[in-house]
C-alpha cells in the first residue's frame, strides 16, 4: 500500500513538472515555430538564481523565487530579441542558436558556482505520515503551486484576449496576422510567458532536487518526449502526456529500484510506441504541410 | 609514353581551366595538400592527434549533412550511428579478435542496421516530430542496453583494450585522413548524382516527388542507411584510435555537435561540415590555455557567427568570392565582369 502512495506522489510531482515545462515549450513552438532547446536551461538558471539570492544575499526564499522568475523572464525576452528574432526564418539556425544558448548558460553557471552538487533548503520543513508514507510539506507545496499556475494559465489562454491571440496564432499564423494580431510582438510576449513558466518550474523544483550545471539536459529530453507524445502544439496533449510519462518514471523507479536507470528508456519507449500507432501524437492535429 | 603525355597535358589543362579559375576549387586542392603534407612539417603527437580526431568528426558531421541536410529528415540522434559503430567495432575486435580493417566495416554495417531500425518507424514522422523522436534512440540504447548489461558492454567505463589502428601515429594519421578525404569525396559524389537530386527534391517538396512516381520511402531509407554507414565508419575509427568505446560516443552532446558543426559550416554542402570541423575542433583544442572558458567561447562564436551568417560560414564565404552566371549557371570568380564560359555580363 505504501508503495502505491509513493508511486502516486512521485508520479504526480514529476508529471506536474513535466506538464509545466512542456506547456511552456508548446506555447512558443505553436506561436513562433521555435524549437527552444534552451527552455530547460532557463529552468536551471532560475534554480541557481534562487540559490544565489537565498545564500549570498540572505533574502527569504519566497522573495528569492519572485526575483528569480522576473529576472529569468527578462533574460529570456532579451535573448529572444538579440539572438533568435534576427534569424527566425532559418529553422536550422534557430535550432543551434538555442543549443548554443543552453551551452552558454551551462558554462556561465559552472564558472560562477562550480560544477559541484548544491542543494537548497525546503520552503516549509516537516512532513506528515499518510498510511505509513512520509509526505513532505514541500512536495505538497510543489504540487499545489504547479496546479495553481496551470489553472491560471488555462484561464489566461481560454478567457482573455491575449490568450485568444496566442491560440489563434498557433493555429494559423498568416490568418492571425490578417486579423490584426501583431505577430512579432506576440512572439516576444509568448517567449516571455514560456520562459516565465520554465523559471517558475525551476523555482518550485529547487528544494526537491540537486543543483548542478548539467541538470537541464535530462528534463529537456523528457519535456520533448512529453510534447511529442501529446502532440505538438496541443496543450491538452502536453498535460496528459506529462502525467503518463511522470507515472511511467515513478513506476520504474519504485517497482524496480535496481533498474532505476531504466526510467528514461522506458518513458522514451512509450513515446516511440505511441508515435508508431499515432504519428501525430495523442492529441495532435496533423497540420496541413506548410509551404 | 605518348598516352602518358596526353593524360598529363589533359591534367594540366583541367587544372588551368577548371581549378585555378575558381577560388573555392583552389581552396579544396590546398586543403588536400595540407592534410596529406601536414606530418612533413610537424611530428608533434598532440597536433597529429587533434587533426586525426578532426578527420573522424569530419566524416561524422558530413554524414549528418547527407541525411538531414539533403533529405531534410532532421536527425537529432546521430550519435546513435557513431556509438553503434564504435561499440560493435570494439566488440568484434575484443571478443572475436577481428583486426581493425575488418571490424570497422563490420561495425559500420551494424550501424546501417541501426539506421534501418530507426528509419522504418521514423518514416511516418515529419519535421519536429522526427527530430525529437530520433533524439530518444541513443538515450534508450545507452541507458537501456549499455548500462543494463555492464558485463558485456563495460557499463560506465566502456570497452577498453581495443587493437591499435596501426603501429605508428603517422600510420593512424594517414589511415584516418585518407579515409576521410575518400569518404567525403564519395559522399559529395552521391549528393551530386541523380540520387542526390532526389534527396534535394524530398527536402523541398516530398508530395511533389511522390506525385512524379518516385518511391520516397525507399530513398529516405537509403539516406538513413548511407548516413548510418559513414557515421558508423567514423565511430569504428574513433574506437580503434582512442582504443576505448565508452558511453560518450552515444552522448546527446555528440548528436548536438554534429548539428552545430554542419549548420555552422553550411548545411546541404558536404564541404561545409568538413571545413567547420577543421576550423572549430582544432580551435577548441588549442584553446586549452583557457580550459574553463573554452566551451563558453565556442558557444559564443557559434551564436555570433549565426547572427550574421544564418546560412553557414562557408556558404557565405563562397557567395562572397564567387558569382553564378545568370545565363549559363556556371560559377565565376567575383572579380570578373563577364562570364568565363558564355561572356554574359555578371551583375
Amino acid at each position: 500500500m505504501s508503495l502505491v502512495i509513493d508511486i502516486i506522489i512521485s508520479g504526480l510531482i514529476s508529471g506536474s513538472i513535466f506538464a509545466l515545462l512542456a506547456i511552456g515549450f508548446s506555447l512558443i513552438f505553436g506561436v513562433a515555430r521555435i524549437v527552444n532547446i534552451s527552455h530547460t536551461a532557463f529552468f536551471m538558471v532560475a534554480a541557481y538564481c534562487i540559490y544565489a539570492a537565498t545564500n549570498y544575499l540572505g533574502l527569504n526564499p519566497f522573495a528569492a523565487m519572485i526575483i528569480a522568475i522576473v529576472l529569468v523572464t527578462l533574460l529570456g525576452m532579451i535573448c529572444y530579441k538579440l539572438f533568435i528574432n534576427a534569424i527566425r526564418e532559418h529553422e536550422g539556425a534557430v535550432l543551434i542558436a538555442t543549443i548554443a544558448l543552453g551551452m552558454i548558460f551551462q558554462e556561465i553557471m559552472t564558472l560562477i558556482f562550480g560544477s559541484s552538487f548544491i542543494s537548497v533548503p525546503a520552503l516549509i520543513e516537516g512532513y506528515f505520515v499518510l498510511l505509513g508514507v512520509k509526505v513532505f510539506y514541500q512536495q505538497l507545496l510543489t504540487f499545489g503551486a504547479a496546479m495553481f499556475v496551470l489553472a491560471i494559465l488555462m484561464l489566461f489562454l481560454f478567457k482573455t484576449k491575449l490568450g485568444l491571440a496566442i491560440r489563434s496564432t498557433a493555429q494559423d499564423r498568416e490568418v492571425a496576422n490578417l486579423m490584426g494580431i501583431n505577430e512579432a510582438w506576440l512572439a516576444m510576449v509568448t517567449m516571455g510567458i514560456s520562459v516565465g513558466l520554465a523559471a517558475f518550474t525551476g523555482a518550485i523544483v529547487v528544494p526537491l532536487t540537486i543543483l548542478e550545471p548539467n541538470m537541464w539536459l535530462p528534463p529537456m529530453i523528457m519535456m520533448m518526449a512529453v510534447v511529442v507524445l501529446g502532440g505538438l502544439g496541443s496543450l491538452k496533449g502536453s498535460f496528459v502526456g506529462a502525467y503518463i510519462l511522470g507515472f511511467a518514471e515513478a513506476l520504474v523507479v519504485f517497482l524496480a529500484p535496481m533498474g532505476s536507470f531504466l526510467k528514461g528508456p522506458v518513458a522514451l519507449s512509450i513515446m516511440i510506441l505511441v508515435l508508431l500507432i499515432r504519428p501525430e501524437g495523442l492529441f495532435g492535429v496533423y497540420f496541413e504541410e506548410e509551404r | 609514353m605518348k598516352l602518358i603525355l596526353f593524360y598529363l597535358r589533359k591534367l594540366i589543362t583541367i587544372i588551368k581551366n577548371e581549378v585555378l579559375t575558381l577560388p573555392s576549387r583552389v581552396a579544396v586542392v590546398l586543403f588536400f595538400f595540407f592534410i596529406l603534407l601536414l606530418p612533413l612539417f610537424t611530428d608533434d603527437t598532440y597536433i597529429l592527434r587533434v587533426f586525426t580526431l578532426a578527420s573522424i568528426f569530419a566524416i561524422f558531421a558530413a554524414s549528418w549533412d547527407l541525411l538531414s541536410g539533403y533529405t531534410g529528415q532532421m536527425n537529432f540522434g546521430h550519435a546513435l550511428f557513431f556509438g553503434v559503430g564504435a561499440y560493435s567495432a570494439a566488440l568484434f575486435n575484443v571478443h572475436a579478435h577481428i583486426p581493425p580493417w575488418a571490424s570497422i566495416p563490420l561495425g559500420a554495417l551494424v550501424a546501417v542496421g541501426a539506421g534501418l531500425i530507426v528509419g522504418i518507424p521514423s518514416l511516418r514522422l515529419k519535421g519536429t516530430y522526427l527530430a525529437l523522436t530520433t533524439l530518444a534512440f541513443p538515450i534508450i540504447l545507452l541507458q537501456g542496453v549499455v548500462f543494463a548489461f555492464p558485463d558485456f558492454t563495460g557499463g560506465e567505463l566502456g570497452i577498453s583494450g581495443i587493437a591499435k589502428l596501426s603501429p605508428t601515429r603517422f600510420g593512424d594519421y594517414y589511415i584516418v585522413s585518407v579515409l576521410m578525404l575518400g569518404l567525403c569525396m564519395i559522399m559529395w559524389k552521391i549528393t551530386d548524382s541523380d540520387t542526390g537530386i532526389i534527396f534535394h527534391a524530398i527536402r523541398e517538396d516530398e508530395i511533389a516527388v511522390r506525385a512524379s512516381g518516385v518511391n520516397t520511402t525507399r530513398y529516405k531509407l537509403l539516406a538513413f542507411s548511407l548516413s548510418g554507414f559513414f557515421a558508423g565508419v567514423a565511430g569504428g575509427l574513433y574506437a580503434h584510435f582512442m582504443r576505448i568505446a565508452g558511453p560518450s560516443t552515444l552522448d546527446v552532446s555528440l548528436s548536438f555537435q554534429a548539428v552545430i558543426w554542419t549548420i555552422f559550416g553550411g548545411v546541404v554542402t558536404i564541404y561545409g561540415p568538413v571545413a567547420a570541423v577543421f576550423l572549430l575542433y582544432p580551435l577548441l583544442e588549442f584553446m586549452h590555455f583557457a580550459q574553463e572558458y573554452r566551451m563558453l567561447m565556442f558557444a559564443v562564436i557559434v551564436l555570433i557567427s549565426l547572427l550574421y551568417m544564418p546560412d553557414g560560414l562557408f556558404k557565405w564565404l563562397r557567395e562572397k568570392i564567387e558569382k553564378e552566371c545568370p545565363r549559363c549557371k556556371v560559377r565565376n570568380i567575383a572579380m570578373r565582369s563577364t562570364c568565363r564560359i558564355c561572356t554574359a555580363p555578371l551583375d
